[in-house]
């Protein structure tokens, strides 16, 4: 009668899952909506406009919460990649596979509004410069991950080929990033000099804002994928019959 | 695990066609760089590490599919796992032989191509010691993608999406130890960084590659 402790293996079988993750689906997107609301609230009325940048600073809203999920998805990513090496559970890669396309999405987002951001403050779209060229060597993992995943018909070896993949990139991105910082700085002195002058508040409040709204979108779009991915695979089964008809 | 490696040698030897396509391969792209670019010779100086480089990427990348997929396709990659002797050990003989065909060549050409770009006797030098260091982490890491993508459809083109990120710190390093002898900065810390990444790839590498190839018989 151990009820106040909560068997959390529970969860990890893909039947108590599924309903689970659709009563959660609707709070994420209520939290990624409120969160979106305020945020671009506060980006677009409340900060004041930048001093040396203008408006056109104002796509930081987007990019640094942009960037910031892309790493962070990976790591979580490789969080349930060696998870579901060390314990065998189905759904770590379930969840790893979902992850994958919302992650390789903020990467492309985060160098997209990156070149726009680039244009108008550097006059350039791009430069080799050491976050611009991580971040886009991040989004090439995240491609690997996926195509590797895709090629593999049965998906338990998809699983757990990509769970290795995602752990070997995990372990490389420090060395790939500290590699390409020092790559620049021994060429060439640093062309861009991202001054960073002390943030105003407001500004501060609409990026953490956003980047709450991120994180809660990105929560809800993996919980939906790994839903369609869970009906998917178990679709052989009774349970699935049950739910679907 | 010197038996596995004397296996693959002699097997590398009985066909010759395969080693000596990689090899030409890496003579060809790195001849097209200057009637691509034009003749200039400062130019040309300026760019040889990067070139040299990149083309030794994609010439040891040409001979990674076979390192496992014939042994996979006869059965003989699974008596190896069932084997006594420990997998990592057989597969890090395999890798060994892998370098010995496809690396080492490479890095015994270098210096001939290095002429071309006109590059002075202490710059060849160097791209000698820095493809010595580098090419052992070609293998090592792409033995990883190569044991990933073993018998998975369109593997060769994945295994270069796979793989070729993961060259990345391998590539600025060890252009990096030429360009920066060329510039007068020393190319010490360059192939110190160098030869860093190896001992982890030695360790890890064999590591991993196992796993996958576990995945991959099961």
């Amino acid at each position: 009668m151990n009820n106040k402790i909560i068997n959390w293996f529970k969860f990890a079988s893909p039947q108590s899952f599924y309903p689970l993750a659709g009563r959660m689906i609707p709070w994420f997107w209520a939290l990624t909506a409120i969160f979106t609301v305020a945020g671009l609230w506060i980006s677009f009325f409340v900060a004041p406009t930048d001093a040396q940048q203008g408006e056109g600073y104002r796509i930081i809203f987007i990019h640094v919460p942009a960037s910031w999920m892309s790493m962070f998805i990976y790591l979580v990513m490789a969080f349930w990649a060696g998870l579901g090496l060390a314990l065998n559970t189905r759904l770590s890669g379930m969840m790893a596979q979902a992850l994958a396309p919302t992650g390789a999405l903020m990467a492309f987002l985060s160098l997209w509004t990156g070149a726009f951001w680039g244009k108008p403050m550097w006059g350039t779209w791009w430069v080799w410069d050491a976050r611009l060229t991580s971040e886009l060597i991040l989004f090439f993992l995240y491609i690997g991950f996926i195509a590797l995943q895709a090629a593999i018909d049965d998906p338990r070896r998809a699983d757990k080929a990509g769970a290795i993949l995602a752990l070997v990139g995990a372990v490389n991105i420090p060395i790939i990033y500290f590699s390409v910082k020092w790559w620049n700085t021994l060429h060439q002195g640093s062309s861009v000099n991202l001054a960073k002058s002390s943030m105003a508040q407001t500004m501060l409040w609409g990026m953490l804002l956003m980047a709450l709204a991120f994180w809660m979108y990105a929560i809800a779009v993996a919980l939906t994928r790994a839903r369609a991915i869970i009906l998917e695979r178990e679709r052989h089964t009774e349970w699935i019959k049950e739910v679907v008809r | 695990m010197f038996a596995i490696i004397r296996r693959d040698l002699l097997i590398a030897a009985r066909r010759k066609s395969e080693v000596l396509t990689a090899l030409f391969f890496f003579v060809i792209v790195t001849s097209l760089f200057p009637l691509g670019i034009g003749p200039e010779p400062t130019l040309l100086k300026k760019i040889a590490p990067g070139v040299l480089w990149v083309a030794a990427l994609l010439a040891t990348m040409l001979g990674l599919q076979r390192m496992f997929a014939p042994d996979h396709a006869d059965g003989t990659l699974e008596q190896m796992a069932l084997a006594p002797t420990p997998f990592g050990l057989l597969v890090a003989g395999k890798v060994v032989a892998h370098w010995l065909v496809s690396g080492l060549p490479l890095v015994l050409l270098a210096p001939v191509l290095g002429i071309q770009f006109d590059l002075d006797a202490g710059a060849l030098g160097i791209l000698v010691v820095a493809l010595m260091l580098g090419t052992p982490l070609l293998s090592l890491i792409g033995a990883i993608g190569a044991a990933l993508t073993l018998g998975v459809r369109g593997g060769g083109v994945l295994l270069s999406l796979l793989v070729l990120p993961l060259y990345v710190p391998a590539l600025i390093f060890g252009a990096g130890a030429v360009e920066a002898h060329i510039s007068g900065l020393g190319a010490g810390g360059h192939l110190s960084l160098l030869a860093a990444l190896l001992a982890l790839a030695v360790f890890f590498a064999p590591w991993a590659t196992t796993a996958a190839l576990r995945i991959a018989l099961e």
